[in-house]
């Protein structure tokens, strides 16, 4: 296949940003989307000119350092995978495909695809734990969780902190990331005792990071990659309000 | 070198109990006092920061991730074990010890594994305590798996997303300290040099990622857990990212390289599909519970699966191996998928593969219960391939995917650099020649949790520290060192990439000192190693500046560094003259085709010392007594 691409390049979080063309030849349908990247990379390197900057590591959509808007769409098209999981069986021969970063001003532009997401680890710092001490716990059996319970807070907690759900929300808001924390450790046992100083502290911080509010548009559900539901935003609104009474 | 293992007195099963009761302890109102640094923030670092944290200590943690969540462990599938003995099959804490020192055909030391064993029970408590959420059963009880080839059900699973949970549940734990303020946390730094001052480790030198600032900080004492090096081989299942400059130039300030040569192939990879491929992704193996791996009767086949009856079929692991069948340890899979696909009877386009067929799982179990047990797996195979599993048996062949070799340390997890102390995978201990399945998340929170913020807290106890400071000389020589380094890197100016280059060196690592390695090849090996990295040094091209975020001058710097420890490795595999898990010397075989160990000339962990040049280090032996587990032939007949 011959594709065309529309990168967006920025130096760093002060230079202003373009989009630039660049032509990928050869790709083959097997290739991964972030494959095809390494390839024009490799180009641009050998003509003397700097990469495309964009942050992967996992490739197997479980770290969550990848992430860029491919066609106006967080991630790009296809549910429940991240950008790394993206095949180029997806496009077409001829396709002209635009690539960006995440937009939020929570999430400053470092270079390029490379975003800081720094501010999703201020909201976890914030009482996204529980306080347990390393050392002298009771056995693991002593705290029974039904399968229906632990099977929900697992999907909870299979969050892989992308940032997706902000760049696909038109407002950024980071509901869906702080509810997805909120709603696991509110779900089991272990995380009742701090459950409303937990809610509390972490959406103070999310205000704080300058994260927008929800307006129910669910647009973060559809492009989450983990699938994550919003009703844990929903739960979060509850623990929210029950915590402040 | 001096090496001692410090293995403490007493019976195995008192060693640990004596050695903490023996062990000099820091009083609470002093430990702010202490400055340790933590390289690594997967799941050895998050654990040994946190915990370290938790006790008081000035901790100071370093990756080059944006966040400790992004560590590598973060892509671990399967399980962990834990001796709990739930399932009431008779395991206990000496059963672990013992499949872990077999598993690891005879080249562990003892005293570890079974300290390993002994701490592994409080492992699956504190992440529970986390809110990790393992799996359970209706009544509320921790849910366990067989795997890996054992014969009890003692890994606990979340999901097939393990290494998630319990990087986040240590992650948490890392947070709640940054929190509290009893760690510092240093995210997008690459720690590309050690500090050494009157013999001690005493800081580290490293890069900021996103400024390109060479930075120092001093400290009393470092911990790596900077993870495996499996990317030597360019292909592999290791996050892009993984590499081994930490342990690598650790190595050349005089901390000792175990047994570099011990390599674990995974049977379940998803096989290669072009020249672009990039890395590989592993299946977990819980799917040879019920798939079945079979290569068509006749070479060269070209019949496509469907069209090809049973009775044309050869399940070569069941034929083989009648009552391990399909669940024979890793190694002794990967083998034989590689040695039927070099004797032609290789399925798919590229020949270098075999099926994995769940059509008898799902005539049995049903699509349902199959979707339920391994949905994910399938979906993922079936995003990368194309292929749908549920229709045509799934291709795997073998690919990298641990390393059991590392920087060699004693009972402390400490180098043979005093005051540096490695943990995780990124140390040589407990797993000898072959890791089982779910135990290197067991090792790697043992090692963070358990055992090391104790050996430290002695170390600290029992030495003076002479203060220092990040202006001293040492760091300012080794700040200069890495400048000069990267100046080099980035004046060269030549023709071909980083990635290029990695690919050129993985590609011959693979083939001469992959899985299954000859004195012919190895000797090849180490003459076409040192030539691509003469080229490599002469013609290698990286553009941009190095005070700015620069991808393609991180990648050099690392692959710079596998490309002198890959030699390091061929070196290694071609003295060890006989087999013995990972290491499959093909002279040294059994008239079945078994690895064949050599225990009267090589029952001992080989610890090179760097000597100033790559290519020629000074091998330093620590012989292994078992004292527990007699040594005999592996079989899995
Ligand atoms: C696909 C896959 C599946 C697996 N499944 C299982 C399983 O089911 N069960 C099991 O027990 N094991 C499994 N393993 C193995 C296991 O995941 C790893 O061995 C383990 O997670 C390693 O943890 P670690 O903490 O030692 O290192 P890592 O998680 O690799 O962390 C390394 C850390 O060091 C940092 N770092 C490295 N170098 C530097 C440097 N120079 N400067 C600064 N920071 C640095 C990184 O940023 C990172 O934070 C699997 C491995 C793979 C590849
Ligand atoms: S909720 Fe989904 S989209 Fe948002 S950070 Fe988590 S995984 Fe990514
Ligand atoms: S690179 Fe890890 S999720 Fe995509």
């Amino acid at each position: 296949m011959k594709l065309t691409l529309k990168v967006w390049r920025q130096n760093n979080k002060n230079d202003e940003g373009r989009f630039v063309d660049y032509a990928a030849k050869d790709v083959s349908p097997d290739m991964s989307f972030l494959e095809m990247l390494d390839v024009v990379n490799i180009d641009l390197v050998k003509k003397g000119e700097t990469p495309i900057v964009f942050d992967h590591d996992c490739r197997e959509g479980i770290c969550g350092s990848c992430g860029m808007m491919i066609n106006g769409r967080a991630h790009g098209p296809g549910r429940g995978i991240a950008t790394c999981q993206l095949h180029m069986r997806s496009f077409n021969d001829g396709d002209e495909i635009t690539i960006e970063p995440w937009r939020a001003k929570a999430f400053p532009v470092l270079k390029d695809l490379m975003v800081d997401r720094t501010s999703f680890e201020r909201i976890m710092r914030a009482g996204g734990y529980t306080s347990a001490k390393t050392g002298g716990i009771p056995d693991g059996n002593t705290i029974l969780i039904p399968k229906p319970v632990a099977d929900e807070a697992f999907d909870a907690a299979a969050c892989i902190g992308c940032g997706a759900c902000v760049a696909a929300c038109p407002n950024s808001s980071a509901m869906l990331f702080v509810g997805a924390k909120v709603s696991q450790l509110a779900l089991l046992p272990q995380g009742q005792a701090e459950r409303e100083t937990r809610v509390t502290r972490m959406v103070a911080q999310m205000d704080e990071e300058k994260f927008g509010s929800c307006s129910n548009t669910y647009a973060c559900e559809a492009e989450c990659p983990k699938g994550i539901s919003v009703t844990h935003i929903a739960r979060l609104n509850r623990e929210f309000v029950s915590a402040q009474f | 070198m001096t090496m001692n293992s410090n293995i403490p007195e007493g019976p195995i099963e008192k060693k640990w109990s004596n050695h903490k009761f023996n062990m000099k302890l820091v009083n609470p109102a002093n430990r702010r006092k202490y400055k340790i640094i933590v390289v690594g923030t997967g799941l050895a670092g998050s654990s040994v920061a946190a915990t370290l944290g938790e006790l008081g200590y000035n901790v100071h943690a370093f990756c080059y991730h944006e966040s400790p969540r992004r560590a590598h462990s973060i892509a671990a599938q399967g399980g962990i074990n834990a001796p709990k003995n739930y399932s009431n099959d008779g395991d206990s804490v000496y059963r672990l010890f013992y499949d872990t020192i077999k598993g690891g055909d005879y080249r562990a030391r003892e005293s570890n594994v079974f300290r390993l064993a002994e701490v592994s029970g409080s492992i699956i408590d504190q992440c529970v305590a986390q809110g990790v959420p393992f799996a359970r059963d209706y009544a509320g009880y921790l849910d366990n798996r067989s795997f890996g080839g054992a014969q009890v059900a003692r890994t606990f699973y979340a999901r097939g997303q393990t290494g998630q949970q319990l990087l986040l549940g240590a992650y948490a734990a890392l947070n709640r300290q940054i929190d509290v303020g009893t760690v510092k946390f240093y995210d997008r730094r690459e720690m590309l040099d050690v500090v050494i001052i009157d013999g001690k480790a005493r800081g580290i030198v490293a890069r900021n990622l996103i400024s390109g600032k060479i930075e120092s900080y001093a400290a009393d004492a470092v911990v790596l857990a900077t993870g495996g090096y499996g990317n030597v081989f360019f292909l592999s299942t290791n996050a892009k990212a993984s590499n081994a400059t930490a342990v690598w130039r650790a190595h050349k300030k005089g901390a000792l390289f175990g047994n570099p040569c011990f390599t674990q192939i995974h049977p379940t990879c998803i096989p290669v599909s072009g020249e672009h491929q990039s890395k590989l992704t592993l299946m977990s193996e819980s799917l040879r519970n019920d798939g079945r791996v079979w290569v068509p009767k006749k070479k060269g086949d070209t019949r496509s699966a469907k069209d090809i009856p049973e009775n044309e079929r050869d399940y070569y692991l069941e034929r083989l191996y009648p009552s391990f069948g399909n669940l024979v340890p890793r190694d002794v899979a990967s083998r034989r998928a590689k040695e039927m696909c070099d004797n032609g009877y290789g399925v798919g386009a590229s020949k270098m593969a075999v099926y994995l067929d769940f059509a008898d799982a799902i005539k049995r179990l049903g699509s349902d219960e199959v979707f339920q047990k391994y949905g994910n797996l399938l979906d993922m195979y079936k995003q990368i391939t194309g292929e749908d599993p549920y229709k045509v048996p799934m291709r795997i062949y073998p690919a990298v995917h641990y390393t059991m070799g590392g920087l060699w340390v004693d009972y402390n997890l400490m180098s043979t650099i005093p005051g540096l102390f490695v943990l995780g995978e990124a140390n040589f201990s407990d797993h000898g020649a072959n890791r089982l399945g779910a135990s290197a998340l067991m090792q790697g929170l043992a090692d963070g949790y358990f055992i090391a913020p104790y050996t430290i807290s002695n170390y600290l106890a029992s030495n003076k520290f002479a203060a220092v400071k990040e202006d001293n000389k040492e760091f300012t020589e080794a700040e200069n060192g890495v400048t000069a380094t990267i100046n080099k890197l980035l004046s060269i100016d030549g023709t071909k990439t980083v990635d290029e280059f990695h690919r050129e060196f993985g590609k011959a690592m693979w083939d001469y000192v992959g899985m299954a390695r000859n004195k012919a090849g190895l000797q090849k090996a180490l003459k076409i190693l040192p030539e691509i990295r003469e080229k490599f040094w002469k013609e290698v091209k990286i553009t941009g500046n190095a005070h700015d975020i620069n991808t393609e001058l991180e990648k050099a710097q690392r692959v710079a560094d596998f490309m002198e420890l890959g030699e390091l490795m061929a070196i290694d595999a071609l003295h060890r003259e006989e087999s013995c898990g990972g290491h499959f010397r093909e002279e040294y075989q059994t008239e079945e085709g078994e690895a064949k160990r050599n225990d009267k000339k090589f029952a001992y962990v080989a610890a090179w010392e760097y000597t100033g040049k790559p290519g020629k280090p000074k091998m330093n032996k620590e012989d292994l007594d078992f004292e527990e587990v007699h040594p005999s032939q592996r079989s899995y007949k």
